[in-house]
């Protein structure tokens, strides 16, 4: 057994996931349309390739990514293109997306190797994580950071150890824990490749103690291999937190504003191995991914395998529909995941979950003062105080929010979930956040204008210095031709009087 | 934010509310007020009763007052569970006036003018105990030697009435008795020594609670077992109490080794004069004390030292009140020194060194 480390503070809300660990993943049948949106990921949206009337293949390019941080986006089955447009993000707002909406044609034909197959092992780190990037392959757990990034990392810092993030620790949410007890072996070939590609030394599959099913599979499929092996960690949340998994895993803490890479660790989710073993082995894109469809709200719970794009009311309706005492639909787990305005928005490759609460279980009452209990101080697994974060919120002042560790927060709920007063603290943390990014952007706005009227000054300056040089100039040089004339003329007299006195 | 779709998660909340965390104190507080009110029959009920009706008309009162919603707060549970921790420290047959006066004080003057649950500086129970036991000292230090309910030493029915809401003991001398507190210190004003003063005393009586001492607060053993049920519900940490609870007793240990004669031993400290439920119930109030594990500490600490001092050397052998209201008054101050460590940084607040060059 290897030695495990504690992270402060935690909670363990209840589990929920009798519901759906037991029953294997489904696929569900093609959705008439689907919603393509062009941005799934952290980072520049990508561009459309195709237009209006194209036919697409499978696997197809439908956008390619632009920029530094980006991915590509691809066909999740053939059809026609129909529209390009904008339609509602996957997203509490329900402001609109670009989207690529496609008329399936219910072939679901693959376009003729998108990538070639090719056998990882000949592969270098670098057409490693080019093939990844190709492949749209973003994080999987949420955060939709491009992977190809993240596997170049190994280069810039030296990562000795690589950690497979099993946790899923929040509740309901059994994809990645049906994921590994049905597809351990690509997970494990998934984790080789990109152990490779990093060149990190180990790695490490964390799973919570909680999925027993899983570490067997996973065990299984690890083998005898010395490289790569199955830690089994206490179910707590947040222990899916990359911060707090690195801290319980190795008991370093990633320096604040850092990254794991600076103390030598890098995380990736368990789908996103997933993803890499398909991207590289079998030249597959990302065109499709395990979401949880669950909730007391929630007719029949289970796993699905979700073409991306497909709307929420598809897959809710695949699973059997809504119950009349639905009263929040959330996009990922119920701590941080996002409430979402209608069921019209399409399924993206950061979706770990649909979510049906009902209001018994969203326990939602009304706020009451704070009584300073310090639950939240108890269980803030960053080591904030929430309340008192919450309370210069309140104030309005913002400077006091970050002295006392705002961008510290990583919004997992804890705080709020355990509150015996009902007050919304992550919601104030956000909103601080909201504002001190506003207040960033207005000072670099005002640094912008700066910058551009003194640019304009200087430019005028020089302008006008360039006038009055001219000017001079002109000046001296009429100058020079009326003395020039003058000593001419002057030199014609001398002449002439010479002349005469000759 | 004006969309009220935009709602930040969690969307799930753990099975508590400040009604929910009041119930389970009360609960705590049953067993040791129940035991009082056997103890030292129905005059200590009516104080009780006198006690719980004054604070939810005075909470009634403030919140109108104050234009505070009236309904969530008066359901709440807090006013109940002030004026019951307010009762359990009054002399049993203390006159119905003295509850009345000391409820409403706590309720309107301790917790409303300071602008409500949650905002409040000092413990409010307390603050009613110390006013009354300042401005009442009579009525305040009239105790009563325990005459269980039904008992042959209980008063008459009538009597219960006529002490409670009459102001008046009939044969006062039968009934009335020093607290072991008081006892210790007007006897060693007397220049007897300790191990005189204390020939008769019955450790086993402190922890059954079956002596004189206020209403709710005599039993050491039954609001142990409260606290000990806060602490397993984690409504309260062990922090507080047991740093209150371990500092008395180790300078009590200490002063009696130095000079057994003039000082009482720590078992006698922390077994009398309300010290467990002062520990428990009183400096656990989350509003008033520090929020962070080492805040608690410290603020623990102090009280156990100033409870020590106060009750040795100063003039009120029942004057823990006063410890817990001083501590109070440092909380802010503790509050803004004592923080946790944030992940990632050292104490001091820097991010910690990355171990990439």
């Amino acid at each position: 057994m290897m030695k495990l480390f504690r992270f402060r503070g935690g909670v363990h809300p209840e589990g929920h996931k009798e519901a759906t660990t037991h029953k294997s993943i489904q696929v569900m049948p093609m959705p008439k349309r689907l919603y393509v949106p062009v941005q799934q990921h952290i980072g520049a949206p990508a561009e459309p390739e195709v237009s209006v009337g194209d036919k697409v293949l499978k696997g197809q390019l439908l956008a390619h990514s632009q920029g530094a941080v980006s991915a590509p986006i691809h066909a999740p089955t053939s059809g026609t293109v129909v529209e390009i447009g904008e339609y509602p993000a996957p997203h509490p707002s329900g402001l609109a997306v670009r989207t690529v909406v496609i008329e399936t044609d219910g072939e679901d034909k693959w376009i003729d190797n998108p990538v070639v197959p090719l056998d990882p092992s000949k592969l270098s780190p670098d057409e490693v994580a080019v093939r990844v990037g190709a492949a749209g392959v973003v994080g999987m757990g949420g955060a939709t950071f491009p992977s190809a990034i993240k596997l170049k990392l190994g280069k810039r810092n030296k990562i000795e150890t690589l950690l497979m993030n099993g946790g899923e620790c929040e509740p309901y949410l059994t994809c990645d824990d049906r994921l590994m007890q049905e597809r351990a072996a690509d997970i494990v070939e998934g984790t080789r490749i990109i152990l490779r590609a990093i060149q990190a030394e180990r790695a490490h599959l964390v799973v919570e103690d909680n999925k027993p099913d899983a570490i067997a599979a996973l065990q299984k499929a690890c083998g005898p291999s010395a490289d790569i092996t199955v830690v089994v960690v206490p179910s707590r949340y947040p222990m899916g937190s990359e911060k707090h998994m690195i801290q319980a895993v190795t008991g370093k803490e990633v320096p604040a504003g850092g990254l794991g890479a600076d103390v030598g660790v890098l995380v990736h989710n368990m789908g996103t191995a997933y993803a890499v073993c398909q991207a590289v082995k079998h030249g597959r894109p990302l065109i499709s991914r395990v979401v949880t469809v669950g909730g007391g709200a929630l007719s029949e719970p289970q796993n699905v395998e979700v073409p991306i794009g497909a709307r929420l009311s598809d897959v809710v309706e695949f699973c059997g529909g809504l119950t009349e005492d639905a009263a929040r639909v959330i996009m990922g787990g119920p701590m941080m995941g996002q409430v979402m305005p209608h069921l019209d928005v399409p399924v993206v490759k950061g979706t770990s979950g649909i979510i049906a609460l009902t209001q018994a279980e969203v326990n939602n009452r009304e706020t009451m003062p704070c009584i300073r209990c310090g639950s939240c101080v108890n269980a803030c697994p960053c080591g904030l105080l929430p309340l008192q974060m919450a309370a210069q919120a309140r104030a309005g002042n913002l400077d006091n929010v970050v002295d006392l560790g705002l961008l510290d927060c990583v919004a997992c709920g804890c705080c709020s979930y355990v509150c015996p007063s009902h007050i919304p603290l992550v919601q104030y943390f956000n909103y601080a956040k909201g504002e001190l990014t506003a207040r960033q952007q207005a000072k670099h706005k005002n640094q912008e204008n700066k910058r551009l009227i003194e640019q304009k000054n200087e430019r005028l300056e020089r302008a006008r210095i360039e006038r009055e040089e001219a000017a001079a100039r002109r000046k001296a040089e009429a100058e020079a031709k009326k003395r020039a004339a003058a000593l001419e003329k002057a030199q014609k007299e001398a002449e002439k009087q010479a002349e005469q006195s000759a | 934010m004006s969309n009220a779709s935009l709602i930040s998660g969690p969307h799930t909340h753990a099975p508590t509310s400040v009604p929910y965390v009041m119930r389970q104190v009360i609960y705590a507080l049953l067993p040791a007020l129940l035991f009082g009110i056997v103890l030292f029959g129905l005059p200590s009920l009516w104080l009780v009763m006198v006690s719980v009706a004054t604070g939810l008309a005075s909470e009634a009162l403030s919140l109108y007052l104050f234009k505070r919603p009236i309904k969530p707060f008066l359901n709440d549970g807090s006013v109940v569970l002030t004026s019951l921790l307010i009762a359990m420290t009054l002399p049993p047959w203390a006159p119905w006036w003295i509850a009345v006066l000391g409820v409403s004080f706590a309720v309107i003057i301790g917790k409303h003018l300071f602008g409500g649950l949650g905002q409040n500086v000092f413990n409010p129970a307390m603050l009613a105990r110390v006013m009354l036991l300042v401005a009442f000292p009579i009525e305040m230090t009239t105790w009563i030697t325990p005459a269980p309910i039904f008992s042959s030493a209980a008063p008459s029915f009538v009597d219960t009435f006529i002490i409670t809401f009459g102001g008046y003991i009939p044969n006062a001398d039968a009934f009335t008795g020093a607290t072991p507190l008081g006892h210790l210190k007007t006897e060693l004003t007397l220049h007897h020594s300790v191990s005189e003063i204390l020939a008769d005393y019955s450790y086993f009586n402190s922890i059954l609670g079956w002596n004189s001492g206020s209403l709710g607060e005599t039993s050491a053993i039954l609001v142990l077992l409260g606290g000990i049920y806060l602490i397993f519900r984690r409504i309260i940490s062990w922090h507080i109490p047991v740093a209150i609870l371990a500092t008395s007793f180790v300078l009590a240990t200490v002063f009696s080794i130095i000079d057994p004669a003039r000082y009482a031993n720590g078992f006698y400290h922390v077994l009398n004069g309300g010290a467990m439920l002062v520990a428990f119930f009183i400096a656990t109030d989350p509003v008033t004390a520090p929020s962070t594990p080492r805040g608690q500490i410290m603020f623990g600490i102090g009280i156990g030292i100033i409870e020590y001092v106060i009750r040795t050397w100063g003039s009120f052998p029942e004057g823990v009140g006063f410890a817990v209201l001083l501590m109070n008054a440092l909380t802010p101050l503790i509050d803004h020194y004592i923080r946790p460590r944030i992940y990632g940084r050292t104490r001091s607040g820097k991010p910690l060194p990355s171990s990439q060059g």
